[in-house]
Formats: structure tokens, C-alpha cells, sequence
């Protein structure tokens, strides 16, 4: 076991980004036109970056899955955006921001990349209000903010339930600005599947054309993957449905440590199941519990509709075991909360896995009209949904896989430990810690590429300025090009009977039920188990219809169940080694007598990264120590 | 619930494509319109025959990428609905069902039920965006906007770029997705100072490239899934005529 450098500068936690930037190496104007770089995404993260390193003159190749870029995943993201604007002068600040993320990830992250996500927040929105972002105003004209996640201050900016949405728009109209001045190049629908290595760096990508199923080699002196979160490894989830791990399990692969793979948000309010053919759960925004009040019978199994329980045999119990938050402890908690409940029996709906967000009490005090202003459009998204009437009926709600916080690892330059390969947004586990603070993954992954990463790749970069172009004609990417091809040929000589998809289910049940909300230690050996068998079974008796020189949703899927396995058994690793809980990471055996998550701060203030062997063996671990120079590490206690 | 679907099959770009007739039964009213064809799919590999190919990712109607010809109406009968969002509860026991791609010549077939629709990233290219670089914006608060053309600016930028408009117009026009753009950014005093110069460019790209004329159907309204009003377009030929005044 090697100790990681994460590189962080030296001198006063405030300071350290400013003198940072001041020692990083610049590359001059015309240098920059020699040099090309691949990105790979086109999220907030992704977009964000391609676009600023076009406006600063370097050969920018974007690639992502969708036919264009605005359809990246961000588009989702209903709640809003954090800075640390302090406009409602509510006593915020740069310090408040990095500290309610500090401790909102239970003291799992790193100090000195925390504080300065939350020390770019401000400049992000700044940004976004130039490229014309419409933001939420009061009517002074002025931004309005609103309160999100639990935390004291009002903070979050938005627009309606489409912050993501509009963020998306800002980012990918700055991008094709650059597409027009001819600094930025587009490849939207293709796959990238491999990275390809020389001499140690990252040179260039494998990518396949999802058109015509050819396999393309691209070259640069770096590569950026923003390829978003992995959280479809559960299949169910409130991701894109395409949302895959491939790009990153490949950078893995290649050399690139993968930190704390176990760590997943499970968001508590989702729309639950509701068939067996469901392909997707629905997210309904948190801050539906600043007025809506969770509830179950009190009595097991009671199947009367939910008007019909009177008010003595209903049991809130958010707010019986957590008075002093009520029903907006963290998403964490809650989820744990609404678990407990299914699990003991009280759970609501057919498959008593679900349980009840109420308004009625929200109604009678603010009237229908406030309701209707603060949430009209996300209870007219669940009555499409689930045909019910939420003015009229208690919503019902259950976890869902949403966000992870576990990503490559990368060090303050915000690169992996494969030099010249980076990793911004939701692909890397930079900031977030053990659990994500709701509304500061837009302004992490936009602070990564619009601020931060065009400085720190700069400084990588001016060791290239002589290198020339990449070839793409070399051995390596030869052998690369071979690899990835042989994959697809094998995939599609199996010819068994299961589909990709019923791969995908399988896996996902094993993770939701081994390595999801809760974990123990005979689970996750059970689901490693299990992961294994799944392996064999998916590569010999598998079925990809279609062929690989054509468009072949099929094989799409094939390629992404097969490194999704392997991610899985990754993550149930990673769970195991952590004995501790902490943040989302609940491992039963580490709780307290009221059933509170134990953090084991002596045994596992540390950074778990692994790195790959080969497969036959297991993966190793590297820790990063986490040091924690300017907040006391303290108990996260809702109480 | 049991059904029959009509389903335009086509291999590529260049073959011809025809319709093809399926039955499914046990579908639940509950299933999304995707996940009806999800299971259709399943059933079809089982049988050794090729799946229907379909654009899709976010499934809950934000990302655009979804788009079918449903019973002729661009995303099916409901108002305000992408496909992903249609819940086959709005069909009846029985019913059939047929299922096109987009039907516009903007919008070529590649394969199946998928189009091609980047001639909307075309037109953005052209012109539809502020020229801000990273760096250069003032503190936020600095340039306040009126709650109401800020608002208005947000509804017009509520456009997905799913291509519904443009599928549902006689002539495949554009003008709903571009006056949407133009609007938001007209609206918004960061977007002024260029909003002559993007009017034009994004005007004639989308002439260029091949996009019909608006005859006032409003048929792009009735199906725009995020309820885009038609008054955008009016405030466009405002704004372009303008835009010729000023420049000549
Ligand atoms: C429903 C929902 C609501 C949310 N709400 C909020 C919120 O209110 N506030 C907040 O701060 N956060 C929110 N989040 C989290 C936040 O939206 C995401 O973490 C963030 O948008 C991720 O952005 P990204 O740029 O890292 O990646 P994404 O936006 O996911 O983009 C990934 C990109 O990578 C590309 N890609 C992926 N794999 C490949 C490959 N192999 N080859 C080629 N291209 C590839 C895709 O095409 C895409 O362009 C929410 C998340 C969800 C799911
Ligand atoms: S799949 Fe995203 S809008 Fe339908």
C-alpha cells in the first residue's frame, strides 16, 4: 500500500488556490494552437471545460453519446445551483459553503479542493448570468435564492425545476460558439471505449461511431473525461438511462486509481416502482420536504387509501426520530429512515416498498394556490407519472440510486494518477466526500471547467509545446483499436439467450439489495459472489442481436453491462474495506444504539483509491490520508 | 392490456423502410411508452429478429432526445407529453397503435424509429449564444433584470430541442425553435447588444439549410411539450425586421 500525493499547496487554506494559480505555468497564445486535447462529455463539466479551452485557443476534439450535446445528463437536475454569493445576507460565505460540504460529506473529503469549489462558486454564477442563464429574480429585478438541503442559509439559485436544463443551455451555447470559430470540434453520437496510453501518458481514445459502428482512433497531448456518474449500475436509477461507466472503467483500467467506488447517493424521494418493466425512477425535487410530511400507518400492512387513516394511526417518523430536523434530515438519513420502515412492514403500495409525502397539511395552512406556485410543476410530472393527484392524495416516494460521489482519483490539478488524463464533474470524487450536499454538483462540475481545470491542464501542458501532433498510428493505439474490437467481436459471438437488459436487471438487484442503502460485511461477500457468477454468466451465454459495422443499441448496451460488472464488484470492495459508516456509506455492523450511522474516524480518515491488477486478482488499495487542519471533525448528529 | 403496433422499420439512411405490424400483449397501463416498445424489443431478440432502434436517455421529458410519430401526432395524443412521459393508460385494450419517426424532411431517418436533427445544432451554431468568454462577466447582481422579461425569457428557453415543432408543421419550419432562442436572448439585457446581428445569421441559416415557412397553422404550439407559446414568432419577425432597419 502506497500513500497517494494529492499535490495540495502549501500555506493557508484561503490562500492556497490564489498562490496555486500564480505558480502554475501558462502556455503563450501561439503555442496553444499546437496543442490538442480530447474531452469527453458534454455535461456541465464537460461543456464547460471544451468551451474554455477553445476561447484560449487550444485544439479542443468533444465527444459524447447523444445525437448533441445539450442532451447530457445535467439537463436533469431540478433544484438549483449553490454560490456563496451571500445576497440574502444571511451571514454566508466562501468559509460556511466549504464547511456545510465538509461536513455534509461526513469528513471524507479533501479541505483544499472543497474550499476552492466553493471559492470559484461565485465567479460560476457570474458566468452563467452572461451567457443568459435565466435564473430565478425577485422583483427588484434582482437574483432570488432559495434555501436547499438542509442547510441555514439561502443559498441555491435556480431556475423553476430546470435549473440543469438552463445551465445546459449557458454551457453548450458557449460550446458551439467555439464550434463556430473553429476551435472546438463536435462528435456527438459516438462511444468512447478505451484510452489510449504512450509512454506512460494519455495520448488519445478508442471511440466507436455509433452510426456506422466503425472504431475511430483520436490523438491529443491530453485527455478530459466528464463523463458523468455511474449510478445506472443499479439499473434503476434517477440517471439517464445511457448513463454508463465505460469511459472511466477504461481509464481505470489503464492506470487510473478509482476512489471510493462504494460511496452512492441514494436520494429519498423518488417515484417508486411501479411495474416490473420500469426502466427509470423518477426524481422529485427535495426541496418537496420543506412542506410535504412523510408518513406511514402505524399499522402493519394497513390497506385502507391513505385520506381514509386518520390522523392517531398515521407515524411520522422523520419527525418522531429526528425532531429537531423533522422531515428535512439529510437525503442519507432519510433514505435509511424509509427503508426501515419498508423493511419492518409499514411501507404503502402493492409492493409495500414505497411510502407517503403529504401535503394536506401544506394545503390548509398556505392555501392551494402557494402550493401550486412553489411545486405546480413537479406534481403535474408525478400525476403524469403515476396517474395520481397529489393536491388530492399523499404522493408516494422511495430511494433511488442518484448520485456518485465516488470517481476517479484525481489530485488538486484535478488530474488521475495517468498523467495527462483528467477528470472533472461527477466522473471524478474529488469534493463530495461520503454524501453529496444537495445543489453543489452543478456549481462542482461547472467550477471544474470553467475555472479551474484551464489552469491546472495549462500547467501539464507546457511540457508539450515541442511535442508536436500525436500520431494515432502507433503501436499503442494499433493494439488499443484491436482490443476494443476484439471485445465487440467476442460480445457478438456468444450467442446465448439473456439479453443485455436482463444482464443489467440482474446486476442491479444484486447492488440494491448488497450495496445499497445499507451494507454488512456477509452481504457484500455474497454480492461479490454473485457478481462473479453473473460474470460468467453474461459472457457465455449472452445475446447482442445485430452486428458491430452498423447502429446496434444492442451492443451499446452489451459494451456498458460489461464494465458496469466489474465497476459492481469494485464497489463491493471498496464497501467492505470501509468497516466504518459513514455519510451514505451504512455499514450496519458500525452504528450507534438509536441505529445512527459510527463514523471510525482513527481507523478510516482516509481516501480509499484502488487500482486495477488484472482480472483474475483483486484490485489494490492506496489511501490518501485526509487532514483536516481547519474544522474540527465532529459527530453529524440530527438528533 | 393487448395491442398491435404499426412500426416503421428502416436499416439505414439509404434503404427504403416500410411498416411492419407486431402484437403485445400483457402490457401494463402503468408502462411508459418506451418501456411498451422496451418490451417489445425484448420480445423481438427472443424471436432472432432485429429491435426497434429509438432515441432515448433521460426518460422523464428534459433531455429532448425522444421523439416519435404517434398515431400521426408528434409525441402521441396528450398535451404538453414527450413520448418518454406517455403512459399507455392513454390507450385503449385493443388498440392500434402505429409508430413513426419524426415525419420531416429536416429530419432524415438513420435507422428505425431515429432521425437525424442536427440541423437544429446547425442553427445554433450560427448565432445562438452570447459572446461572453469564461472570465469576462461582470458580478451577477450588477445588470438587474425585470422579474417579468426575465421570466418570459426563462419560458421561451423551456425549449427542449426535441424537433416536435418542426414534425408537426406542414411545411417543416423551424420558426418555433429559432424564435424561442432569439426571444430569450432579446429579452435579456446580456443578450441585446448581438440580437441583430443573431436574428440574422440564425434567420438565414435556417433558410439556408432548408426549413420551410410559417403559414400560421399553430400546429407547433399545440405539440410543443413545454408549451412554447406562438407569440415568440411574431416577436421574431419584429426583431428581424428591426434588425434590417438598423443594419440598412
Ligand atoms: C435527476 C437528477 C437531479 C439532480 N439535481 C441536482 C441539483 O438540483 N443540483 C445539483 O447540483 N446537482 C443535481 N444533480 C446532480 C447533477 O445533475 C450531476 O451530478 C451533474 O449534472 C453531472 O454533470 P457532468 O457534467 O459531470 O456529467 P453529465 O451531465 O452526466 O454528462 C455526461 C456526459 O458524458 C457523456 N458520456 C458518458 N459516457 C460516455 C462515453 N463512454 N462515451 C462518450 N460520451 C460519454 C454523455 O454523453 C454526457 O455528455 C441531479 C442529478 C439527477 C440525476
Ligand atoms: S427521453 Fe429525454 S425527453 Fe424523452
Amino acid at each position: 500500500m502506497t500513500k497517494l500525493d494529492a499535490k495540495i499547496p502549501a500555506g493557508p487554506l484561503s490562500e492556497k488556490w490564489t498562490t496555486h494559480k500564480n505558480n502554475l505555468r501558462l502556455v503563450n497564445p501561439a503555442n496553444k494552437k499546437r496543442i490538442d486535447i480530447i474531452v469527453v462529455g458534454t455535461g456541465l463539466a464537460g461543456a464547460s471545460a471544451a468551451s474554455s479551452l477553445g476561447e484560449m485557443g487550444y485544439n479542443v476534439k468533444v465527444f459524447c453519446y447523444s445525437d448533441t450535446p445539450r442532451r447530457a445528463h445535467s439537463v436533469a437536475a431540478q433544484g438549483g445551483i449553490n454560490a456563496a454569493k451571500n445576497y440574502k445576507n444571511d451571514g454566508d460565505s466562501v468559509y460556511r459553503l466549504f464547511y456545510d460540504m465538509i461536513k455534509g460529506g461526513d469528513f471524507r473529503a479533501r479541505e483544499a479542493n472543497v474550499y476552492r469549489a466553493a471559492e470559484v462558486s461565485n465567479d460560476v454564477i457570474d458566468h452563467y448570468i452572461a451567457l443568459g442563464v435565466p435564473f430565478a429574480r425577485d422583483y427588484g429585478g434582482y437574483l432570488d435564492n432559495r434555501s436547499f438541503g438542509g442547510v441555514q442559509v439561502s443559498r441555491t439559485f435556480y431556475a423553476k425545476g430546470q435549473t440543469g436544463q438552463q445551465c445546459i443551455l449557458g454551457t453548450y451555447s458557449s460550446l458551439l460558439r467555439q464550434v463556430d470559430k473553429g476551435t472546438v470540434v463536435m462528435y456527438p453520437r459516438y462511444d468512447v471505449l478505451d484510452i489510449v496510453k504512450v509512454e506512460g501518458k494519455a495520448r488519445g481514445i478508442i471511440a466507436r461511431n455509433l452510426v456506422n459502428g466503425e472504431l475511430e482512433r483520436h490523438s491529443a497531448h491530453a485527455v478530459i473525461l466528464a463523463t458523468g456518474g455511474y449510478g445506472t449500475v443499479y439499473y434503476l436509477s434517477t440517471l439517464a438511462v445511457n448513463s454508463n461507466a465505460s469511459a472511466a472503467w477504461a481509464a481505470y483500467k489503464k492506470g487510473a486509481f478509482f476512489g471510493n467506488p462504494s460511496f452512492v447517493q441514494i436520494h429519498p424521494t423518488s417515484i417508486p416502482v411501479l411495474n416490473e418493466f420500469q426502466s427509470k425512477l423518477t426524481l422529485m425535487s427535495e426541496s418537496l420536504r420543506n412542506d410535504g410530511r412523510v408518513w406511514v400507518p402505524k399499522n402493519k400492512g394497513d390497506k385502507r387509501k391513505p385520506v381514509d387513516i386518520p390522523e392517531e394511526e398515521r407515524d411520522y417518523y422523520l419527525e418522531r426520530r429526528y425532531p429537531a430536523f423533522g422531515n428535512l434530515v439529510p437525503r442519507d438519513v432519510a433514505s435509511r429512515a424509509a427503508k426501515e420502515r419498508c423493511d419492518a412492514g409499514y411501507g404503502v403500495g402493492d409492493t409495500g416498498l414505497s411510502v407517503y409525502l403529504d401535503f394536506k397539511d401544506a394545503i390548509e395552512k398556505q392555501g392551494k394556490k402557494t402550493i401550486e406556485n412553489k411545486y405546480g410543476n413537479l406534481f403535474e410530472m408525478y400525476e403524469k407519472i403515476s396517474g395520481e393527484n397529489p393536491y388530492e392524495t399523499p404522493m408516494r416516494i422511495y430511494p433511488a440510486g442518484h448520485y456518485t460521489m465516488g470517481g476517479l482519483w484525481v489530485d488538486y490539478n484535478l488530474m488521475t494518477t495517468v498523467p495527462g488524463l483528467f477528470s472533472i464533474g461527477e466522473s471524478n470524487f474529488s469534493d463530495h466526500g461520503a454524501n453529496r450536499l444537495g445543489a453543489s454538483s452543478l456549481m462542482q462540475c461547472s467550477g471544474d471547467g470553467y475555472f479551474i481545470l484551464p489552469y491546472t491542464i495549462s500547467d501539464y501542458l507546457a511540457d508539450d509545446i515541442r511535442t508536436g501532433k500525436i500520431s494515432s498510428d502507433t503501436p499503442e493505439f494499433i493494439q488499443a483499436e484491436k482490443n476494443t474490437s476484439d471485445k465487440i467481436k467476442r460480445l457478438l459471438s456468444i450467442n446465448g439467450n439473456q439479453t443485455p437488459l436482463t444482464f443489467h436487471k440482474k446486476l442491479g438487484k444484486i447492488m440494491w439489495d448488497y450495496c445499497g442503502m445499507v451494507r454488512n460485511e456477509e452481504g457484500l461477500k455474497k454480492a461479490i459472489e454473485l457478481i462473479d457468477a453473473l460474470k460468467e454468466a453474461f459472457w457465455s451465454d449472452l445475446k447482442v442481436a445485430g452486428k458491430a459495422d452498423e447502429l446496434n443499441q444492442e451492443l451499446e448496451k452489451a459494451l456498458r453491462v460489461a464494465d458496469f460488472i466489474e465497476l459492481a464488484k469494485l464497489m463491493c470492495y471498496d464497501g467492505l474495506n470501509r468497516k466504518e459508516s459513514c455519510g451514505a456509506h451504512f455499514r450496519e455492523e458500525s452504528q450507534t444504539e438509536n441505529g445512527e450511522a459510527r463514523r471510525q474516524d482513527d481507523a478510516y480518515s482516509f481516501v480509499a483509491a484502488w487500482a486495477y491488477t488484472d482480472d483474475e486478482n483483486p484490485p489494490q488499495l492506496h489511501k490518501e490520508e485526509l487532514v483536516f487542519e481547519n474544522v474540527a471533525v465532529k459527530e453529524r448528529s440530527y438528533e | 392490456m393487448n395491442i398491435k403496433l404499426k412500426i416503421w422499420r428502416q436499416k439505414n439512411a439509404q434503404s427504403k423502410g416500410k411498416f411492419e405490424t407486431y402484437s403485445l400483449n400483457d402490457v401494463s397501463p402503468e408502462m411508459g411508452f418506451l418501456e411498451m416498445l422496451d418490451y417489445l424489443n425484448q420480445e423481438l431478440i427472443s424471436k432472432g429478429e432485429d429491435p426497434v432502434a429509438i432515441d432515448h436517455d433521460c426518460r422523464e421529458g428534459i433531455c429532448g432526445s425522444c421523439g416519435l410519430y404517434i398515431n400521426g401526432q408528434p409525441h402521441g395524443p396528450e398535451p404538453k407529453t414527450t413520448t418518454c412521459e406517455l403512459r399507455m393508460r392513454s390507450f385503449k385494450d385493443g388498440s392500434l397503435i402505429t409508430v413513426e419517426p419524426f415525419r420531416s424532411r429536416m429530419f432524415p431517418v438513420i435507422k428505425d424509429l431515429l432521425i437525424d436533427r442536427s440541423a437544429f445544432d446547425k442553427i445554433l451554431i450560427a448565432g445562438g449564444f452570447i459572446s461572453s468568454n469564461t472570465g469576462t462577466a461582470p458580478e451577477a447582481n450588477s445588470i438587474p433584470v425585470c422579474k417579468k422579461k426575465s421570466d418570459k425569457a426563462f419560458d421561451m428557453a423551456a425549449c427542449i430541442g426535441c424537433g416536435a415543432c418542426v414534425a408537426a408543421c406542414k411545411n417543416a419550419s423551424a420558426m418555433l425553435f429559432v424564435a424561442a432562442k432569439i426571444n430569450q436572448y432579446a429579452l435579456l439585457p446580456q443578450g441585446k447588444v448581438e440580437a441583430a446581428e443573431r436574428v440574422k445569421k440564425m434567420v438565414a441559416k435556417m433558410d439556408e439549410l432548408g426549413f420551410g415557412s410559417c403559414s400560421n397553422t399553430y400546429a407547433c404550439e399545440a405539440k410543443c411539450p413545454k408549451g412554447i407559446s406562438v407569440s415568440a414568432i411574431a416577436k421574431m419577425n419584429r426583431e428581424f425586421l428591426h434588425a434590417k432597419i438598423v443594419a440598412e
